[in-house]
């Protein structure tokens, strides 16, 4: 199934559920409101046209500082700027998040069987900072919703043990946030540097 | 000659032969913790060889060890464990940070890394380099030994090298 297709059908599906969608270079994003996220993703696994049965990753994103500082040149391997070929139509399908919101978590998913990929976005308000969990669909989802949590702060409802994954329990805040500050250090031994 | 002198001539002359035994048979505690292992590894083995300097045999317990080397990026979560590991080894004993993450933090300063494990335990020699060359370790391995013997000459223990720079842009 291609990107076209497989938005069309989760749309036609739920409409509701979705509240934006694109497709870039062949890769399909739908735009999800949290209260649907678990339907859907049940949808996306057990339909045998799409059989979802992969979860690649889940991770989150931070927009709190999105588009407050100039995109920097991109340098190729040779360290001279260089911009992509006009020639290759670039139009960017992301125009940033909508307003009030300041997390969103995405969701890779990928079809062993029909060798397709679809990523979900979840936006979330900035005063709920929590989401369903997709444990019960993908048991792969517990470490990486581990992880989101570690890093970002997000909750994952229903989780069966959210805690800490790659930082220590005393651990206090979380490092991935873009309000963190990059110089702080809370060592368990040895000073404050 | 008076008899004290006899004394300390005998005891200096056996104090250099222990650090000239003991620089040649140094027991390593490698703690391998990253990417620098590799390098280690390749030190150790046949090409470069530390058994040339007496140095060739790995103790994987901190209590038969003389000399630990730290080898690669230490954070944050695993510095208590270097700690005890360090506070488990026998007396007499040398640090050796292999690597630029152990001599400072290397180019790693965020919330995870230890900015050089000289912060949590005293440090004898430093061997920077991302990674390290074999022939650097040796050198370091060298300047270790002349470490080992110096404490027994001067029956104390020299004091630790001082902290490279570290370059602030």
């Amino acid at each position: 199934m291609n990107a076209a297709s497989l938005i069309d059908s989760v749309v036609q599906r739920f409409p509701d559920a979705v509240s934006a969608s694109h497709s870039y270079r062949g890769d399909a994003t739908l735009v999800l409101r949290p209260q649907f996220l678990v339907v859907v993703a049940q949808f996306l696994k057990q339909d045998p046209a799409l059989a979802m049965n992969f979860l690649m990753d889940l991770t989150a994103v931070d927009y709190s500082a999105f588009g407050t500082r100039p995109t920097p040149a991109f340098f190729s391997s040779s360290g001279v700027a260089v911009r992509p070929s006009t020639q290759i139509p670039d139009p960017d399908p992301w125009a940033g998040p909508p307003n009030g919101v300041r997390f969103t978590v995405v969701y890779h998913l990928f079809s062993l069987v029909h060798k397709h990929r679809l990523r979900l976005v979840v936006p979330l308000e900035e005063a709920v900072e929590e989401v369903d969990s997709l444990t019960s669909l993908w048991p792969g989802a517990n470490w990486l919703e581990r992880e989101v949590w570690d890093m970002f702060g997000i909750r994952f409802r229903g989780h069966p043990d959210l805690k800490r994954i790659l930082m220590y329990d005393e651990f206090e805040g979380h490092p991935l946030r873009k309000d963190y500050p990059v110089k702080k250090r809370q060592p368990l031994i040895g000073p404050v540097n | 000659m008076d008899g004290t002198d006899n004394a300390s001539f005998l005891t200096s002359r056996l104090e250099e032969a222990i650090g000239w035994a003991r620089k040649y048979s140094i027991f390593q505690y490698p703690f391998v913790t990253a990417c620098c292992g590799m390098e280690y590894m390749a030190t150790a083995c046949s090409h470069y060889d530390v058994d040339r300097f007496g140095a060739g045999f790995p103790r994987f317990s901190p209590r038969q060890a003389d000399v630990l080397f730290v080898v690669g990026t230490i954070s944050h979560k695993i510095a208590p464990a270097l700690r005890r590991i360090y506070d488990q080894m026998a007396e007499p004993k040398w640090v050796v940070a292999f690597g630029v993450c152990t001599c400072t933090g290397g180019f790693y300063d965020n919330y995870a890394t230890v900015m050089g494990i000289d912060t949590i335990l005293p440090v004898d020699v430093y061997i920077p380099g991302c990674p390290p060359r074999p022939e650097m370790v040796l050198d370091g391995l060298m300047k270790l030994q002349e470490r080992i013997q110096g404490t027994r000459k001067t029956g104390k223990r020299p004091p630790p090298e001082p902290r490279p720079d570290i370059f602030q842009p």
